[in-house]
């Protein structure tokens, strides 16, 4: 169920990315005021056909006014993108809480995620990120124990990188932020939280795409059996 | 902002009742016509689930955050930007002769579910007292932009027009051709406003003149420009699946 709602995200995610594929910093970005960062995605970010701009007070640097005469030749699938988007997030929030709950509860993140202090003597993350640029990793064993290395990059996603990716997302709703303002002074403002959301995404994207290297690495029949059906 | 408070009063008790509603619809899902049909689309059925979620969790009263004059930004007009041009499919031919007459012949209907439905001129909206507010627009796009809107609160016309105790959702028309709804906590929202000045001058026609919408607990395409007429109804009027999300809070 997350794996999919997952994909769903990713997926709708780079649609609604692809609208409006510049990134900002603050509470305000648009195509009228410069990007921090602009992504070649979608023919959306040539912005040429703008009727002449007017600015809006007497003074020097006044913000301006422009509009927009290329709507029609926008790429634009927000319609279906943005629901998809927010149907995919209840069946990651649904899920996710229950397992988090289960987590705390269960003893497994103490016991199967969580680092033992001996782990984290030098001599042994030295010896685990050794055995990675080796390329040697131990075989599959059917779930924990876990790696050090393995638990720090899933401890990074569960208490991270996922609750960030939530926070952000919920940072961009005019009506929580309504109720919460504390959001976007956390984050800095919409924009801030937007950027922030777009590279959270990435990085999940990554772990998705070395977890999925390992597996291969590490015997992808074996590993797949021993997540699906636990033997 | 004088008559706040009775403004205040008034929107608490259409929350609770609103809240109730959206209740109701949790446990009656069927119910029709009082919330927006999913017509059996999953994603309607995600944006209905958002909609009650964020009505019942949420409380009803908190505004949208205000900014200072010094974060007025650059602000695109996109979507409609002139119903007058005659090159467009959402050209009105009688937008563009209230615009040659600079909308002195302007008048927004507001009739339904109200005692005295009315037609209401520029300058009858204006000598209700006014609000002010700067706000960021928040577009489904991505972009955002924060401006100064001058209007006058909705539930100001509302009331004045006799609101019934049976209305539950506010649909507006507009020049262009669309047409939208919004419910009534967001219709009695102090922020909800009919904005006919922008940035201190006269609403612009690229950002909808003479009159549109904000709507500030929602993405920016709820903020309607360019507003023809107003009913107040008892029942969600379907305007079919736009493939656009009807509530979007989030």
């Amino acid at each position: 169920m997350v794996t999919l709602s997952f994909l769903l995200l990713a997926f709708s995610g780079f649609e609604i990315l692809m609208v409006h594929p510049r990134l900002y910093w603050g509470e305000v970005g648009n195509e009228l005021t410069p990007a921090l960062l602009e992504l070649p995605i979608s023919r959306n970010h040539q912005r040429d056909t703008w009727e002449e701009s007017k600015a809006f007070f007497a003074t020097d640097g006044s913000p301006v006014s422009a509009a927009r005469t290329f709507d029609e030749l926008m790429f634009n699938q927000n319609g279906w993108g943005r629901s998809l988007h927010f149907l995919a997030a209840w069946l990651l929030i649904v899920p996710g809480v229950i397992y988090l709950l289960i987590g705390v509860f269960s003893g497994h993140f103490r016991n199967h995620i969580w680092p033992k202090r001996r782990e984290l003597t030098p001599a042994s993350v030295w010896r685990d990120v050794k055995d990675h640029l080796r390329m040697q990793m131990a075989p599959a064993t059917g779930g924990p124990d876990y790696g050090l290395l393995q638990k720090l990059a899933y401890m990074m996603v569960i208490f991270v990188a996922l609750p960030l990716a939530v926070v952000t997302g919920l940072t961009m709703s005019p009506a929580i932020t309504a109720a919460y303002p504390f959001l976007l002074k956390m984050f800095g403002g919409y924009q801030s939280a937007r950027t922030i959301h777009f590279f959270t995404s990435l990085t999940l994207e990554l772990f998705l795409f070395m977890h999925l290297a390992m597996i291969i690495k590490t015997g992808f029949t074996q590993q797949i059996r021993y997540m699906t059906l636990g033997k | 902002m004088r008559n706040m408070k009775k403004t205040d009063i008034i929107t608490r008790r259409k929350a609770l009742a609103v809240s109730a509603s959206a209740l109701g619809a949790l446990l009656l899902p069927g119910c029709s016509k009082s919330s927006p049909p999913t017509y059996g689309s999953l994603l309607r059925m995600g944006d209905a689930l958002t909609y009650t979620a964020q009505r019942t969790l949420l409380p009803g009263q908190s505004l949208a955050k205000e900014y200072s004059f010094a974060d007025i930004s650059s602000f695109p007009a996109t979507g409609t930007i002139n119903p007058a041009d005659s090159s467009k499919e959402y050209y009105s031919e009688e937008y563009e002769r209230l615009k040659s007459g600079l909308f002195a012949n302007w008048r927004l209907s507001v009739e339904g579910s109200v005692t005295n439905a009315g037609q209401y001129s520029l300058r009858d909206l204006q000598r209700f007292a006014a609000r002010t507010q700067i706000t960021r627009h928040t577009c489904e796009e991505g972009w955002t932009a924060i401006g100064e809107w001058t209007g006058v609160p909705l539930s100001s016309v509302l009331e004045h027009a006799g609101i019934l105790p049976g209305a539950r959702f506010i649909n507006f028309y507009s020049y262009d051709g669309w047409e939208d709804s919004i419910d009534m906590l967001d219709a009695f929202h102090p922020q909800t406003i009919l904005a006919y000045g922008m940035n201190g001058k006269a609403l612009s026609v690229p950002h909808g003149a003479p009159v549109r919408l904000r709507v500030e607990k929602q993405i920016g395409y709820k903020s309607m420009k360019y507003l023809q007429r107003i009913v107040v109804t008892d029942e969600f009027v379907d305007p079919g699946d736009t493939g656009w999300a009807w509530y979007v809070g989030i």
